[in-house]
């Protein structure tokens, strides 16, 4: 198992070289010269040409790459352009509001898709199984941000229930915090849910055909009791696991969810820089964003290693 | 491809013919058995149809402006209401749908074009050439779908050409992994063996040999990749990336609508609702096909 472990960690070395030469070719990829965007209005060629030497961007690419990349090695991402800020310090400050809404969302997800699943695979075949199955459908294909477009209308504007937009921290006010990301986390739960129902489904359809459920069947356990304790235990882990995978939907739906709730998170961040030509914050929201991403990709290859002895030799 | 019909074997009764049911054949009777997926197919006919003919069955001009018409309700004289600047919505959501289909079949098109040729290369050629292109892939992969378009759309400039090309390049890798994958299933079989040893050149092996049997899986993925396209062009033209004003497109309707909830919500509901058939309908036959083109299913 070691030897699977350490020849996919070998993998991950090169996948990180192109990731971050993807990352930073972004900063070319962007529209327009930064060092223009930076002096303003003005455009006054003497600082255009102090902000080209201060930021590196008067020398070559494969120069600036490597300073790039030294300086990520060491945990500075650089500065954001527009903020003034160092863009560790925003990473820091707008993580937390992500990962509280990816949290919630994927709570949101798991007790949806996990239940839908499991009903869905023990009523194989009936109508139960086929609505659950539209509804797994209708909500992979309903768009994110129409989703949350409509929930502001129902329980905001009708109902006056919840408020439109805004964030509040946890640490401030759990209350309200509750009530100003219960909206923008089932909208984004809701994507994965129908994903996470359709994985459910198959691996617990195929544990309720197995010899073991047959033989609890068999020992004259209750249904229930066969399908939670026997099948459901064993056809989670790898849901669970392959969870982890919709992480990266998770943080693409978070972009336009944030945008709509007016949340103040990663994915309100990259498109406020992708807006301002703030490169250093599109770099450092991506390069976080794919690490992330790579490193919960590794961790589910290692529990579904884990939890599949066939796949260990 | 017509059903090939060959003799009986000798102990059937004389008048009996075996008949071989070409593949395409075979798929298209599974697929029939499936009404949803039959629906879905229909579905996608009329957006197609809608989205064509969309001068001749609009009954407005999708961007001709009425100071009288302003945010009215749904009504008979405007079916889906009409917009802030008083434009018909029911004609912008059958214009919009030229801008929504268009990007998911051109972007799964371009993804198509450099995806499976170069997943066939990473297939078959092996060494290096696949551990460059598949640590290429997995670097894409590893970040997010949209956030890779929404940088590439960026970069390209707001337009819906540009919308297509940034979509088609993030869903490449997609189909660069799917066709290395199936080719390596494939390049160890008895045919393509055969192939070679009666002195195939390579070309001719991966695109006469191997290429025709990695496809089912591959159409399938182009279904269930249009979907994603719809809402990717509609997320980019939500963002002001994508299709940009006064031609109507679903996901800038939205982006509108966002401003009026509370005094015009119809103007949030038809667009999303298009989008939202759209996707179901690609997703419902991707399903479909999937089960008609296994071989497993009867």
């Amino acid at each position: 198992m070691l030897t699977v472990i350490s020849k996919r960690l070998t993998q991950l070395v090169p996948t990180l070289f192109f990731v971050s030469v993807l990352i930073f070719g972004l900063q070319h990829l962007l529209p327009g010269d930064p060092a223009l965007v930076m002096a303003g209005e003005e455009r006054d060629p003497v600082v255009i040409e102090q902000i080209r030497r201060q930021y590196r961007l008067d020398q070559p690419i494969p120069v600036q790459y490597l300073h790039w990349v030294r300086g990520v090695l060491s945990g500075d991402l650089g500065e954001s352009m527009r903020l003034k800020e160092p863009v560790l310090d925003l990473v820091r400050q707008k993580l937390p509001v992500t990962l509280q809404l990816a949290v919630m969302s994927m709570i949101v997800a798991l007790v949806l898709g996990v239940t839908l699943g499991i009903l869905s695979a023990v009523y194989r075949g009936r109508t139960l199984d086929h609505l659950v199955n539209v509804v797994g459908l209708a909500g992979i294909s309903t768009p994110n941000f129409w989703l949350g477009i409509m929930m502001i209308l129902f329980f905001a504007v009708e109902l006056g229930w919840l408020p439109a937009s805004g964030y509040v921290s946890p640490f401030e006010d759990w209350r309200q915090s509750l009530a100003t990301t219960i909206m923008p986390a089932f909208v984004l739960g809701n994507s994965i849910a129908g994903v996470i129902m359709r994985h459910t489904r198959s691996a617990m359809i195929q544990a309720l055909d197995s010899d073991y459920v047959r033989t609890a069947r068999a020992k004259g356990l209750s249904e229930g009791s066969v399908v939670l304790k026997h099948a459901m235990r064993n056809a989670l882990t790898p849901v669970i696991t392959l969870g982890a995978l919709e992480f990266g939907t998770l943080l693409s739906g978070a972009v336009l969810t944030e945008q709509i709730f007016s949340i103040p998170g990663f994915g309100k961040l990259i498109v406020d820089a992708v807006f301002n030509r703030d490169y250093a914050v599109v770099q450092g929201v991506v390069l976080v964003t794919a690490t992330t991403y790579i490193a919960l990709n590794l961790l589910a290859d290692i529990g579904y290693i884990l939890v599949n002895p066939r796949l260990r030799a | 491809m017509s059903a090939v019909t060959v003799p009986a074997p000798a102990l059937a009764p004389a008048n009996q013919t075996l008949v071989i049911e070409s593949p395409r054949r075979r798929a298209w009777r599974r697929l029939r058995r499936r009404p949803a997926a039959m629906v879905a197919l229909a579905v996608i006919a009329v957006m197609i149809l809608a989205a064509l003919l969309a001068p001749w069955i609009a009954p407005y001009d999708p961007i001709q402006q009425s100071w009288r018409a302003v945010r009215k309700a749904p009504s008979a004289a405007n079916w889906f209401g009409s917009d802030e600047v008083g434009r018909d919505i029911l004609s912008r959501v059958i214009y919009g749908a030229r801008a929504s289909l268009s990007a998911g079949i051109i972007s799964v098109g371009i993804a198509l074009g450099i995806g499976v040729p170069l997943g066939l290369a990473a297939g078959y050629l092996g060494g290096w050439t696949d551990a460059l292109l598949s640590r290429l892939t997995d670097a894409m992969l590893a970040v997010p779908f949209l956030i890779l378009a929404i940088a590439l759309a960026a970069f390209l400039g707001p337009s819906l050409t540009n919308a297509m090309i940034a979509i088609g390049i993030t869903a490449t890798p997609i189909f660069l992994r799917l066709t290395r994958g199936q080719v390596l299933a494939v390049r160890a079989e008895d045919y393509v063996e055969a192939a070679r040893a009666v002195g195939n050149p390579h070309w001719r092996i991966a695109l006469r040999h191997i290429l025709p049997n990695v496809m089912p899986p591959l159409i399938v993925q182009v279904t269930l990749t249009i979907a994603t396209a719809v809402i990717a062009e509609a997320s980019l033209s939500f963002l002001g990336l994508g299709q940009q004003p006064p031609a109507p497109s679903w996901g800038s309707m939205l982006n509108t609508a966002q401003r009026f909830l509370s005094q015009a919500p119809w103007m949030a509901v038809f667009p999303g609702l298009a989008i939202f058939v759209t996707v179901l309908a690609f997703n419902i036959l991707g399903d479909g096909l999937r089960d008609a083109l296994d071989p497993r299913t009867k």
